[in-house]
């Protein structure tokens, strides 16, 4: 069962981040007045510069928390008034660490003659993810980073790749767009589509 | 394993029985001449008149009698008689039961009995599994396995729960016992691959090894291919549980030369397609945990479909299932020819919904154990109520353990489990909400009700639709289910509840206690009332000293009490030990909690009756009064 959080580090207090629409974190949600609400472009810059730090820190709870250490940063905010407590409900640890992989999507690569398989519970960020996928299909890819953008890239024949994925929606979107526990929500699966097609994307 | 308890400790079983003269004629047959012999040079214990050697006869004739008792309360009846039957008895158990570590040293129990093929130990409190113990408690195997490996040479079977286990542990069974057939770990930790390595390669009779929710840290060791070379005694293997990567290969091979298995339960690693390739190896099989039941590794090739029916359908002994670890719920229909015949159905780790799970239920007339995550809400539960009617055991699991959420089932699924299973002996229920309607339904359609366990995990939620405690419906429960021995309560209660249970749960042993009461008296009520409780854990509600003083006259009948976050002081808590020299009074701090807390209060109690006194191996958070 997860710990209670006293413990923050000092990175993720400065980091900004959104909170899911409908998440049902109590007073996490008074700025701005309801969760989901923006607090600033810097969200989507931000997306670039996430540290393994935070994953360390996400790694050490069962629950996503990401944002009530945000909302905490603080010091006039109150705690949440049901924080969560030690071994309740009483459900043994590896009964909830099986639950929670199991947001499991196909990737697909264009040209690749298998589909795989990625866990998306088991990333934080974006950076994870793409990291992740560029291990996946080491063979193939390179990531190639500009700024707010993400490719891949064959370095055998230059033909580059961009990461999309079709969301509850059925629509195809680039990935990076929306922060990153709503993408996890949505993402029904991923495709690395040929920059050459992508076209309507862009 | 059942949860029965041994009835208090004899009060002083180390004491050897003064030898009556007759045993002279132990060493010269029973029939052999009586009178004066055998009792060593110049005793005057010489007998003037013929040695009682019936009394020999008798014995013998006892100890084939005994040999056919086996419930332990009963051997621990006839133990009681007189201090010849305390002596047969002893000699012919085979089957010992240690329901707390620490209860008794091993030196004690080996000396006591010394024929034992089998053993069983339990060692830490059911509340461990939650976080509330701290690390590094105790409850290690080691001082037992060491004991036993010279008094038990012919030692069987090993049943642990809860216990801290070593490699080093392993390895001493491994070598020590011969003859060795059974190990069973369950809720275990502390070994590794390792251990097992040297389990899997050195008890070459082999029969059992299951591993059942214990941890096990990945050593990278191939411990599969440690088996025997020849073919194999295994008629279980039980590792689904074990978080580490197998050869299946080796896997393979194994299942093909072990022509006696029956029972296997793969871990999660395994992909669809390699369990075909065993279950077409074993067909034998009546328990079979099918591991992923999907795929693993990220591999989805193409659209290429096996059909897996074939395989079910080709285990026609087969009763038992689970595993379901990652479920493609398009790849449930390959269940279906096996279906008709589960009695056991493990569910728990599939997420799936009510659509999904309805084509496979409805086959499974003669189900009797289902184990199922709420996913499947409401309407899922219904369904399982209308092809269910053998239905004996139901656990439903939260896919989403958190407190403050919607929850997918409700007391609509419990009201209709109640009624369509009207065979039920055992729930365990976790929801978000319920009513004390729902509740009441149950304790009279399933008057067989033996084990009762409600999780409304929302902390004190009273029933939903009316705003009341959730006092009535456990009232219910106790009333009407003449035959309840164990009881775990939730929502809101206050003292009226544990009146209750007081007043008609006479036959609980176990009872399950949080966030819940308004005073000592609620404690009181069920101290004074339940003349059976053998386990009791509280946590998070205001009982006090004096609620644990009125306790006193019952703790040496108990196996142990838990109290955390409760009212309790050190120096309530160090009364109780000086009152009760036999009971060990353990106080500790869970190192998890911040912030201040009061000298005198105690964060966790952990108290049981020893025949040893504090144990020597206590950790430094650990107070023992």
């Amino acid at each position: 069962m997860s710990k209670e959080n006293g413990k923050h580090l000092p990175e993720s207090e400065t980091k900004l981040t959104l909170g899911l629409p409908g998440e049902t974190r109590g007073p996490t949600t008074e700025v701005g007045g309801k969760s989901g609400t923006k607090r600033g472009f810097s969200e989507t810059i931000d997306l670039n510069v996430e540290s393994s730090s935070e994953k360390q820190h996400s790694k050490n709870s069962d629950h996503d928390d990401g944002f009530v250490i945000d909302h905490e940063a603080s010091a006039s905010r109150p705690p949440p008034p049901k924080a969560q407590v030690v071994g309740w409900p009483p459900v043994r640890a590896s009964r909830k660490n099986v639950m929670k992989s199991c947001k499991f999507i196909k990737v697909g690569l264009d040209g690749a003659p298998y589909l795989r398989k990625v866990d998306l519970e088991m990333y934080n960020s974006y950076h994870q993810l793409l990291t992740a996928l560029q291990d996946m299909f080491s063979s193939c890819l390179t990531i190639r980073n500009f700024l707010n953008e993400r490719k891949f890239m064959d370095p055998v024949n230059g033909i580059e790749y961009l990461p999309t994925y079709e969301d509850k929606d059925g629509d195809w979107m680039l990935v990076g767009d929306v922060p990153w526990k709503m993408f996890v929500e949505s993402c029904k699966r991923l495709r690395l589509m040929k920059s050459s097609e992508a076209i309507g994307l862009r | 394993m059942s949860e029965d308890d041994d009835r208090s400790p004899p009060s002083d079983p180390a004491t050897k029985p003064p030898r009556p003269c007759a045993a002279g004629i132990l060493a010269s047959g029973s029939g052999g001449g009586g009178g004066v012999g055998g009792c060593g040079g110049g005793s005057t214990s010489v007998e003037l008149f013929p040695a009682p050697f019936p009394d020999q006869v008798l014995e013998n004739v006892l100890e084939s009698v005994l040999c056919f008792l086996t419930c332990r309360r009963d051997r621990s009846a006839a133990s009681l008689v007189c201090k010849s039957w305390y002596r047969a008895e002893a000699l012919t158990r085979s089957e010992l039961f240690i329901g707390n570590c620490y209860a008794v040293s091993p030196r004690r129990a080996t000396a006591r009995f010394t024929r034992v093929r089998s053993v069983a130990i339990k060692g830490k409190p059911r509340f461990a599994d939650f976080n509330l113990m701290p690390h590094n408690w105790g409850a290690h195997f080691a001082p037992w396995v060491s004991t036993m490996a010279k008094a038990y040479p012919w030692l069987e079977k090993i049943y642990l729960k809860r216990m801290s286990v070593t490699d080093d542990d392993l390895a001493l069974l491994a070598d020590s016992f011969r003859n060795f057939k059974e190990l069973v770990l369950v809720c275990c930790e502390g070994f590794s691959t390792t251990g097992l390595a040297v389990v899997a390669n050195k008890c070459r009779q082999l029969r059992v090894l299951d591993l059942i929710e214990s941890e096990v840290v990945d050593d990278d060791v191939d411990w599969i291919s440690c088996f025997p070379a020849n073919h194999t005694c295994l008629e279980s293997l039980i590792f689904d549980c074990v978080e580490c990567l197998i050869n299946f290969e080796a896997l393979e091979r194994l299942v093909a030369r072990s022509p006696s298995l029956k029972k296997l339960r793969v871990n999660r690693f395994l992909s669809m397609g390699q369990l075909y390739r065993l279950m077409i190896r074993a067909p034998q099989l009546t328990h079979l945990g099918t591991g992923s039941f999907g795929t693993v590794d990220g591999m989805i090739l193409g659209d290429q479909e096996q059909d897996y029916a074939p395989a079910f359908a080709a285990c026609k002994s087969l009763t038992c299932l689970s595993g379901f670890r990652e479920t493609l719920p398009e790849l449930l229909p390959a269940i279906y020819p096996v279906c008709a015949n589960l009695t056991s159905l493990n569910f728990s780790y599939a997420n799936i919904n009510a659509e999904q799970l309805k084509p496979v239920i409805r086959h499974c007339h003669k189900l009797q154990t289902f184990w199922v995550l709420d996913s499947i809400c409401d309407e899922g539960l219904q369904a399982v109520a209308a092809a269910c009617k053998e239905l004996r055991e139901l656990r439903v699991f939260p896919i989403d353990a958190r407190e403050d959420i919607e929850g997918p089932v409700s007391e609509v699924g419990l009201q209709a489990i109640s009624e369509g299973c009207r065979k039920l002996q055992s729930i365990l229920y976790f929801c978000q909400r319920m009513t004390n309607a729902a509740v009441m339904a149950m304790s009279k359609n399933c008057p067989d009700m033996v084990v009762f366990r409600l999780c409304i995990m929302g902390r004190r939620r009273p029933d939903h639709l009316t705003g009341q405690p959730m006092d009535e419906g456990f009232g219910a429960i106790v009333m009407n289910c003449k035959k309840l021995t164990r009881l775990a309560v939730s929502g809101l209660l206050t003292d009226r509840a544990f009146s209750y249970i007081g007043k008609y749960g006479k036959l609980v042993r176990t009872l399950s206690v949080a966030f819940a009461g308004d005073s000592d008296n609620g404690l009181k009520y069920v101290l004074e009332g339940c003349p059976k409780l053998q386990k009791l854990e509280i946590r998070d509600s205001p009982f006090g000293d004096a609620a644990l003083r009125s306790g006193l006259h019952h703790y040496y009948n108990m196996r142990f009490l838990w109290m955390s976050s409760c009212k309790l002081t050190r120096q309530g808590c160090r009364e109780v030990a000086r009152a009760m020299p036999r009971l060990v009074v353990e106080v500790m701090d869970n190192e998890v909690d911040e912030g201040a807390i009061v000298e005198d209060e105690v964060e966790i109690l952990y108290m049981y009756r020893s025949l040893e006194g504090p144990r020597d191996d206590a950790p430094k958070f650990v107070d023992i009064l």
